[in-house]
């Protein structure tokens, strides 16, 4: 899908493009050739499992990581020359938090502006805006170790948005998190993507990728295995819709073997068959008639992790 | 290329170009504002310690000293001015090694604030920069007040012994940085700070000349104060504080030691940050 062109018809430049992207620790190539673009104001999610080379990508977008082959441009500019120039345009949401515990929550976004030449009557300034933002006002005095998984999650988002980034790199940004928590940050996240704001996220959720991505890639083993939007690519190797039955983990086997063709397709999962097709409660009508009574049954639409599933043969989350 | 890409590029040029010039001073900025969570203690232990050091050894010890060799053992001065400028220098080397153990490990590990850094605009070795020059300020700052006390005791007959508080430091600064060098290749904490304070430092306090010359141990003893940075410091210290005679050539031996151990730390300190940030 190309990006959106504008009133013009002039397609906006790739604020990322990465093409042949690879990194290697001595033979093993953790980033094995990946070629995407991120056009300014997409939302473009990397989803896969862990161990996929999605973190690895985002260290080197981030212009910390040195690529070891393959080109890469981020805002027109080569990371291995213009480390500093493109860091002071990217706002970056780690994997793990790495907030200053020697500060108070407020500090965190000050000193961190500083490192962006921010001046600091500014800085203060935009710092009480975002936490405002974040929801975190009532805590700009608190002890980074007080805060919930949650408030620590915006409070990092926060301080990646202290520069006003062109482009905010969220590696995983919901793991850990519980669900409430989860939809809160979304919101945020969201609010952001409406105010025009590249996104470039890595998830192995399915669901955030949903939410969040206007495009994704598929990545397995340090490789894209398919690329578009969710609708698309669950459009392109999916059914519309899946019906899930279990008959017991003794017996998923043995059922799924009976009912094959049942359906365009069907998964064996250790605890439950999936079976692909455009009408779920169809199939599910047509195992009863046969003779197969499932101990439960569910009739959903396809998802990314159906997709992923058809791609790799393997759940996202193991 | 799109004039939205092209007004982007401007403030990135800009944003880059001040980062290379000022990133090292972000960061000790940083440093130094994390220091504020224990700035009681640096105060405290800043004066209490030279109270406590120039009462016990400075008075107490010395009169016993004084008493029964009736030069110090230093052949030219009073026990308390021999002392001092080594306990000068021995403060400064020990607030270099409690900044460049634990602090170092925790900021690559337990609070890691290193890699939200090198998410910013600055470079790896700035961030090594920007370390080492706060507790650089923070070394002199402690020695600046050690030697305030030292010169209420009257430890310090020349006027040229102020320039003691810049070579104190200037030794603390050299052993932290290699210290610091060390303490970033460390993945896992498996004692090895302790073991640094106990076979390093606290053998070198007590063998650098600090108590009693050099001169006075056996000579297959003496090679630990040679290669002393806090040797040649306590020595520099004490020709500046009293004139302490020696060759020429040993004074400048000492600042050329003190200066490259300090240079070539402080570029190994840089070199092995950036391998472990930048994977």
């Amino acid at each position: 899908m190309s990006p959106a062109a504008n009133k013009l018809g002039v397609v906006p430049a790739p604020v990322i493009t990465a093409t042949a992207l690879t990194k290697k620790y001595k033979d093993f190539a953790a980033v094995d050739g990946i070629s995407f673009e991120v056009a300014p104001g997409e939302s473009f999610g990397l989803l896969g499992p862990n161990g996929a080379g999605k973190s690895t990508t985002m260290r080197m977008v981030g212009a910390v990581s040195t690529r070891t082959g393959g080109d890469l441009r981020i805002l027109g500019l080569d990371p291995d020359e213009h480390g500093p120039e493109i860091r002071s345009q990217l706002g970056v949401v780690p994997q793990a938090d790495n907030l200053d515990q020697e500060l108070r929550v407020r500090d965190n976004l000050i000193v961190y502006g500083r490192y962006f030449g921010i001046p600091r009557a500014v800085v203060a300034k935009r710092a009480d805006e975002l936490l405002e933002f974040a929801q975190l006002a009532d805590r700009a005095k608190a002890k980074v170790d007080d805060l919930s998984g949650g408030m620590k999650r915006r409070l990092t988002i926060a301080r990646a948005l202290v520069n006003d980034p062109r482009i905010l790199l969220l590696d995983e940004p919901t793991t850990g998190l519980d669900p409430q928590a989860r939809h809160v940050l979304w919101d945020r996240l969201f609010r952001l993507k409406e105010q025009g704001t590249t996104l470039l996220l890595t998830t192995h959720y399915m669901d955030e990728a949903e939410q969040l991505c206007d495009r994704l890639v598929v990545v397995d083993k340090g490789a894209i295995m398919a690329e578009g939007s969710p609708a698309e690519l669950i459009r392109a190797h999916s059914s519309r819709e899946v019906l899930e039955v279990r008959f017991g983990s003794d017996r998923n086997a043995m059922v799924a073997e009976q009912i094959a063709g049942v359906g365009d397709r069907i998964e064996v999962l250790p605890d439950r068959i999936l079976v692909y097709s455009a009408d779920g409660e169809a199939e599910l009508a047509h195992l009863l008639r046969e003779g197969h009574a499932p101990i439960t049954s569910l009739v959903r639409r396809s998802s990314l992790e159906d997709v992923f599933l058809r791609l790799t043969g393997r759940t996202l989350i193991e | 290329m799109s004039a939205q890409t092209v007004s982007s590029n401007r403030s990135a040029m800009a944003g880059g170009a001040r980062a290379r010039r000022l990133g090292s001073w972000y960061v000790a900025e940083h440093r130094l504002l994390d220091m504020r969570a224990y700035a009681q203690t640096i105060v405290a232990t800043s004066i209490g310690n030279p109270l406590v050091y120039l009462f016990a050894l400075g008075v107490g010890l010395a009169s016993l000293v004084d008493a029964n060799l009736g030069d110090g053992g230093g052949g030219q001065v009073s026990y308390l001015v021999f002392v001092a400028p080594a306990l000068l220098a021995a403060a400064a080397v020990t607030v270099a090694t409690e900044e460049f153990t634990y602090p170092i490990l925790a900021a690559f590990k337990w609070n890691p604030i290193f890699s939200a850094m090198r998410s910013a605009p600055v470079s790896s070795a700035q961030i090594a920069n920007g370390t080492i020059i706060a507790v650089a300020l923070r070394i002199i700052v402690t020695c600046a007040i050690y030697f305030a006390v030292m010169v209420a005791f009257g430890a310090v007959p020349s006027p040229l012994g102020v320039f003691g508080i810049l070579t104190a430091s200037a030794t603390g600064v050299a052993v932290g940085v290699v210290i610091m060098a060390y303490t970033s290749t460390v993945e896992e904490d498996k004692g090895q700070m302790a073991i640094i304070m106990r076979f390093i430092i606290t053998p070198m306090f007590l063998f650098s000349g600090t108590f009693f010359p050099l001169s006075q141990l056996p000579v297959y003893l003496q090679w630990i104060g040679w290669i002393s940075p806090l040797w040649h410091g306590t020595e520099l210290g004490r020709v500046l504080a009293y004139g302490l005679a020696e060759p020429i050539w040993l004074t400048v031996a000492h600042v050329a030691y003190i200066g490259i151990m300090l240079l070539g730390g402080w570029r190994a300190a840089q070199v092995i940050i950036t391998r472990r940030l930048d994977k």
